[in-house]
């Protein structure tokens, strides 16, 4: 798996857990949505624990959990598969301010997607970053210059230059 | 002859009736532009999988045909300038074979690029304000509206205005670009629905509250394809101040519970019909009230800045009535033809809106060489404020000519074969491309669309059938609209053969219904027979002015069945 954040690669400190694992006593990882009520418990409060979500996770269930959740992951099962968009839109409403990841087979021509909509970091299979460098991932972010929608991303919307421009 | 001689040089009319781009919009489509050609760059190299590059190439509008490439070009509400017509011509000489291929949903298709050559097109279109984004994908398609928006008669709002803000809206969405399937638009201003809003994901039609404000029916879940839906009323009044926040909901409840586990159920029409018009609203409804409105907020001055754009061209002041067009009339009895099948009302005493038929007999629906698209651009600045504009039944409409000019009009189409006297006519058929082109056909459509226009091409008898729809799509995707036809005819493949099934009865209006079911199929060959016998029966039921579809409600499906089942019997083989 490789990690992209703001167009460039960086060194991941997170690891995914797998279920049969045993719980650490310290580091950065991530468990799977069925083991978030187990970690938590089982965990001290000040141990950094980040779950991953299926792109169907009513973000209601989640939102207990938010205080708790340095990271949350949306899988993304397929590129074309469009839910993680809605469902990191929904997380962030319901006021989850950490780290949102997109995890999954999501092409370097969706990072301005993904950053719209709320993502921090993209988790990508290694064979997809060994063709999609980071100048594609960098460029991609770089290709446009404004948006149309409101209230999408950080920066101001093309509606909102026209309105600078006229007053 | 009148004083208006069609080789007299252009009146200095510039084109002042639609949107202009913005250095915004300007750069948008540049960067559009550069990003598809890093694209296919990356294509070409391998960094992209043709299954990455896929849902890209769709949403600029590349599509994988039977023997090429298709490029869709977007035609935003249908609205055309001259020099946006010209560069099409232009383009169909330069990249493709001559001749473009307006479709159902005021698009153009070009039917033979190359792949590498298509950044260099969608540049050429750029330079006159054009794209080709989302005119296919899972995404919001390029929004459609009446083609007679601004001019007609019973129009109460100009349905562009709002279809140019959720063109902007939709563009390059970031949350939804990835939708379980494609998703339609279709804005009415008016009484009669020309849009077919009700065959649409959504249909949005502008109507007044009590309180005079303007806003919104908001209708969901028409669609034709394989399961045919008629829309269905989500809000009577949408105040338009909540439209953006509205559809941010209904599209926000649609990617995430819509079905993505089979791409025939995918379309918004299907999650309504399983979940119920009841729980929709009511999921929707709840998405609405739950999402920070703040940043949907209409904004007054941007609607205005927009709508602006769409004011009236300066009419002169005529009387209602053209002593001109009545002596013309008089005098050639083919133009009289044209002037009362082509021409509508136009809502400013002393114009008319000319609809210009793509639909020769026995030519291919929608086709215009680059010849006919140039004499439609100077046409159109000639008599017409350079303006055009593209109808669903893929016929170009001249909206703003005056009266006494529609001789000259007539004269200057006639010579470049374009005054087929039949808008709206039997032979007006609306036909998919089908298997002369089309990967997903199952059959032809454009050779029956011609055998039928061969078979009733006289005009005296077209007119006295009077206005009839007959729609052919190659497949049950159904993009020739068959299921709204008053005569609708799809194409199958059974055992090796083509077989063609008849429907009667749809109508794409707000009284909208879809055909229902005559029979077995029957062979190609045999389609204009079966459509002539039904054509006949009717002639002999018909009551005064009535129209097909009133007939075929009077007297049943039923009625109509016995015919062609009785002249089987008779020996005539259907």
């Amino acid at each position: 798996m490789a990690l992209i954040s703001d167009g460039k690669f960086v060194e991941n400190e997170w690891r995914h857990l797998a279920d049969e694992e045993d719980l650490p006593k310290s580091g950065k990882f991530i468990v799977s949505h069925k083991r978030l009520g187990e970690a938590v418990a089982a965990l001290p409060a000040d141990t950094p624990l980040g779950v991953i979500v299926a792109n169907t996770t009513d973000p209601a269930a989640l939102a207990p959990y938010f205080p708790r959740l340095a990271l949350i992951a949306v899988a993304f099962p397929a590129f074309s598969d469009g839910r993680g968009f809605s469902l990191a839109r929904l997380l962030r409403r319901a006021g989850f301010t950490g780290e949102l990841r997109a995890s999954g087979r999501i092409v370097a021509d969706q990072s301005v997607h993904a950053r719209q909509c709320g993502f921090d970091s993209i988790e990508i299979p290694a064979d997809l970053a060994a063709r999609q460098d980071e100048a594609q991932w960098r460029g991609a972010l770089e290709a446009y210059s404004g948006f149309y929608q409101e209230g999408y991303g950080a920066q101001g919307s093309i509606l909102d230059r026209r309105r600078k421009a006229t007053s | 002859m009148t004083a208006h001689d069609p080789q007299q040089a252009a009146r200095s009319n510039a084109p002042t009736t639609t949107y202009l781009y913005d250095a915004c919009d300007a750069a948008f489509v540049r960067e559009r532009v550069a990003e598809f050609r890093q694209q296919v760059a990356r294509r070409l190299e391998g960094a992209m999988t043709e299954d990455e590059f896929r849902p890209f190439r769709l949403m600029n509008g590349l599509y994988l045909q039977l023997h090429a490439y298709m490029l869709r070009v977007a035609i935003p509400y249908g609205t055309l300038t001259a020099r946006q017509m010209r560069r099409l011509a232009d383009i169909a000489d330069r990249w493709d074979k001559g001749y473009g291929h307006f479709t159902t949903r005021q698009n153009l298709q070009y039917n033979w690029p190359k792949l590498v050559d298509v950044p260099d097109i969608l540049e050429a279109l750029a330079d006159v304000e054009m794209h080709a984004i989302q005119t296919s994908g899972n995404c919001i398609r390029n929004v459609t509206a009446d083609h007679f928006a601004g001019v007609a008669v019973d129009e109460m709002e100009d349905p562009r205005p709002t279809a140019e803000f959720l063109r902007q809206w939709s563009s390059l969405h970031a949350e939804f670009s990835f939708l379980p399937r494609k998703f339609k638009i279709a804005v009415s201003g008016a009484t009669h629905d020309r849009a077919a809003i009700k065959a649409h994901d959504i249909g949005l039609r502008i109507h007044r509250n009590d309180r005079g404000e303007p806003g919104y029916e908001v209708i969901v879940g028409g669609g034709l394809g394989r399961s045919p839906f008629i829309g269905k009323s989500l809000r009577e009044f949408l105040p338009r101040e909540d439209l953006l926040a509205y559809l941010e909901a209904i599209l926000r409840v649609y990617n995430r519970f819509g079905r993505r586990d089979n791409k025939y159920k995918a379309r918004i029409k299907i999650l309504v019909h399983e979940t119920g018009i009841e729980e929709i609203r009511a999921q929707v409804e709840a998405e609405f009230a739950a999402m920070d409105r703040a940043p949907f907020k209409h904004d007054a001055q941007e609607f205005a800045r927009i709508a602006g754009f769409f004011a009236p061209p300066p009419y002169e002041s005529l009387p209602a009535e053209s002593l001109a067009l009545e002596d013309a009339k008089r005098a050639d009895a083919a133009f009289k033809a044209f002037a009362e099948i082509n021409v509508a009302a136009h809502k400013t005493p002393g114009y008319a809106i000319v609809t210009v038929s793509l639909k020769p007999i026995g030519g291919v629906p929608g086709d215009a060489t680059s010849a006919q698209m140039r004499t439609l651009a100077d046409a159109s600045e000639k008599f017409g404020f350079g303006e055009l504009r593209v109808s669903h039944e893929q016929n170009i409409i001249l909206p703003h000519v005056k009266k006494e000019d529609l001789y000259a009009l007539w004269r200057m189409l006639g010579a470049a074969g374009l005054a087929t006297a039949n808008a709206g006519l039997l032979t007006d058929i609306i036909s998919c491309p089908g298997l002369d082109y089309c990967s997903l056909a199952t059959a032809r459509s454009i050779p029956i669309a011609q055998a039928i226009s061969r078979r009733f091409k006289d005009p005296e008898r077209q007119r006295l059938i009077g206005r009839l729809g007959i729609k052919i799509s190659g497949c049950i995707n159904a993009c020739g609209h068959h299921h709204i036809g008053a005569i609708g005819i799809l194409g199958l493949e059974k055992k090796g053969q083509e077989s063609y099934q008849i429907t009667l009865g749809g109508d794409p209006s707000l009284s909208a219904s879809i055909g229902e079911l005559l029979g077995p199929g029957v062979t190609a060959d045999e389609v204009p027979d079966v459509i002539e016998h039904i054509v006949d029966f009717y002639l002999s039921e018909r009551q005064g002015d009535e129209r097909f579809i009133d007939t075929w409600r009077r007297l049943g499906h039923a009625r109509f069945k016995e015919v062609l089942r009785r002249e089987g019997e008779d020996g005539a083989d259907i």
